[in-house]
């Protein structure tokens, strides 16, 4: 189970994150929405360790992980897997040694073992027989398929994912979000997913909270959020402007 | 500035503690570290061979020019291999592998920051000096002093070349001066220079590619600086190596 308690991150003199409180259960589909530039991303960054907040908790099974060093956090990341929006993947190594990577770093695995593996992980992400494939060679949809399937090869606990869906097209979005429901059911793994595509909410979260303002405004099922009459969070549902706020 | 200054310092120090506190307690990876080797050491040794051989041929024919005046003509070799040993081959060689190397490390490491690869390698439960930083110091410490053993040679035999055969130096008396006036400590303090160097631009680059700002202007500012400021450490920290390591040899 990840807690986050009374979360604080400023840029600068910006406060990014002003105090945010949530909780995400074990074997959870959560989803969290909320504006671009909202700080969804920087959230997701504080829960994995990857920025360190300004004051407040992020407990990872009890463990308060908000303020231990790097090498500290390298044991406590070991349970979590991770898809960034860009895939991120290391563009001087092959599909096959991107996806190997953490068990190659390992060193108690055989070559046949991992190889095994990375086809385990392509198929399970449709994508078999790229191995040898740089990610240069490969399309936005097919990066993302590669950087779930390095994720997940060494069996995290909670997997994250940050924008999936953004920059592809409806019908890849639709792939996606397929495939991180059944990672999730496969894996039985905690899933995580920061989203501001209402299609993508609907189809893959179980819980959705939504941030605002750098707190969490409101959560509860999909169908709440969309039938809600909270003038906040039926406008970013329904994705229609407030004249009186900048919107960019 | 000054802040911003000390903040950096602050950081690269930091860097640097962390780089020695791996390799004392992580395993380095002989793939890594030979891939940085074949990189750093073996792709740079035309740049440094050609800097080397101009070098001393340019030092030879000066010098030459000047010592026959005063009819010492055969103590031209022996300036060439004292200077290259301890002097312009080191710091040429040092300023070379900046330009390749330093410049490179910081571009590719400055990429891999914007494009989220080294956060992608945090999550992966790696620490991205372990992986990124030390192999390439490493790698760099143990390549800059060969490429120097070489561009030294390389200057030394060339100087010979135009000595001897351009400008009819006699040779017999020309080598008995090189082997009067060269002695180990040139050489020693040659090796010694060129892996500080060799730490100089490694850890400069790595440092200025982690901490480069956003974008294609970041990594653009990265790259330059990288090579901007280890190519002025080497400059500065030469003049005082010199100086302590002439007081520390003269005791050998």
């Amino acid at each position: 189970m990840i807690e986050v308690r009374q979360l604080r991150k400023s840029f600068g003199d910006q406060p990014v994150l002003d105090g945010v409180d949530l909780t995400i259960e074990q074997g959870e589909s959560l989803v969290i929405i909320g504006r671009s530039g909202g700080g969804k991303s920087v959230l997701l960054k504080n829960i994995v360790g990857l920025t360190q907040p300004d004051s407040g908790q992020v407990l990872v099974n009890g463990q308060d992980i908000a303020h231990l060093n790097e090498r500290e956090l390298l044991a406590v990341r070991r349970k979590f897997g991770m898809l960034f929006q860009s895939a991120a993947l290391f563009d001087s190594l092959t599909v096959e040694e991107n996806i190997a990577f953490v068990l190659a770093r390992e060193r108690n695995h055989t070559p046949e073992e991992i190889a095994r593996r990375v086809t385990e992980a392509l198929e399970m992400v449709e994508m078999p027989g790229v191995q040898k494939k740089k990610p240069a060679e490969l399309s936005g949809g097919m990066r993302k398929r590669v950087g779930l399937a390095r994720a997940i090869i060494y069996r995290p606990e909670v997997v994250f994912y940050d924008e999936p869906t953004t920059g592809l097209d409806p019908v890849v979005s639709d792939s996606i979000d397929k495939l991180i429901i059944r990672v999730c059911e496969r894996l039985k793994v905690t899933t995580v997913v920061i989203t501001h595509d209402m299609r993508s909410m609907q189809a893959v979260g179980r819980r959705v909270a939504m941030l605002h303002h750098g707190r969490i405004y409101t959560s509860g099922t999909p169908v709440e959020l969309m039938a809600a009459t909270d003038p906040v969070v039926s406008r970013f549902v329904r994705g229609i402007s407030d004249e009186k706020e900048h919107t960019f | 500035m000054i802040q911003r200054l000390l903040a950096g310092l602050g950081r690269f120090s930091l860097l640097v503690t962390e780089v020695v506190r791996s390799l004392m307690t992580q395993r380095l990876s002989g793939r890594d570290l030979l891939d940085q080797l074949y990189f750093i050491g073996v792709k740079s040794q035309t740049v440094v061979l050609v800097t080397g051989a101009f070098t001393g041929m340019v030092l030879c024919a000066q010098t030459y020019f000047q010592f026959h005046k005063v009819k010492m003509d055969t103590a031209t070799l022996a300036v060439v291999s004292v200077s290259m040993c301890g002097e312009l081959g080191p710091v040429l060689t040092a300023l070379m592998v900046s330009g390749r190397v330093g410049a490179s490390m910081a571009a590719q490491l400055g990429t891999m920051k914007v494009t989220e690869q080294i956060d992608a390698l945090r999550t992966l439960a790696t620490h991205p000096i372990d992986y990124l930083v030390v192999p390439r110091v490493v790698a760099t410490m143990i390549a800059v002093p060969l490429l120097t053993a070489e561009s030294v040679t390389v200057g030394i035999l060339a100087a010979y070349l135009v000595g001897v055969h351009l400008l009819q130096i006699d040779p017999g008396y020309s080598i008995v001066n090189m082997q009067r006036f060269t002695d180990h400590r040139d050489v020693i303090m040659g090796f010694i220079k060129s892996f500080i160097f060799g730490g100089i631009i490694a850890t400069t680059g790595c440092y200025k590619g982690m901490h480069c700002g956003q974008g294609a202007e970041g990594v653009g500012h990265a790259t330059t600086e990288a090579v901007v400021y280890a190519s002025i450490a080497i400059l500065m920290s030469n003049f005082f190596l010199t100086l302590l390591l002439t007081r520390l040899l003269a005791l050998t």
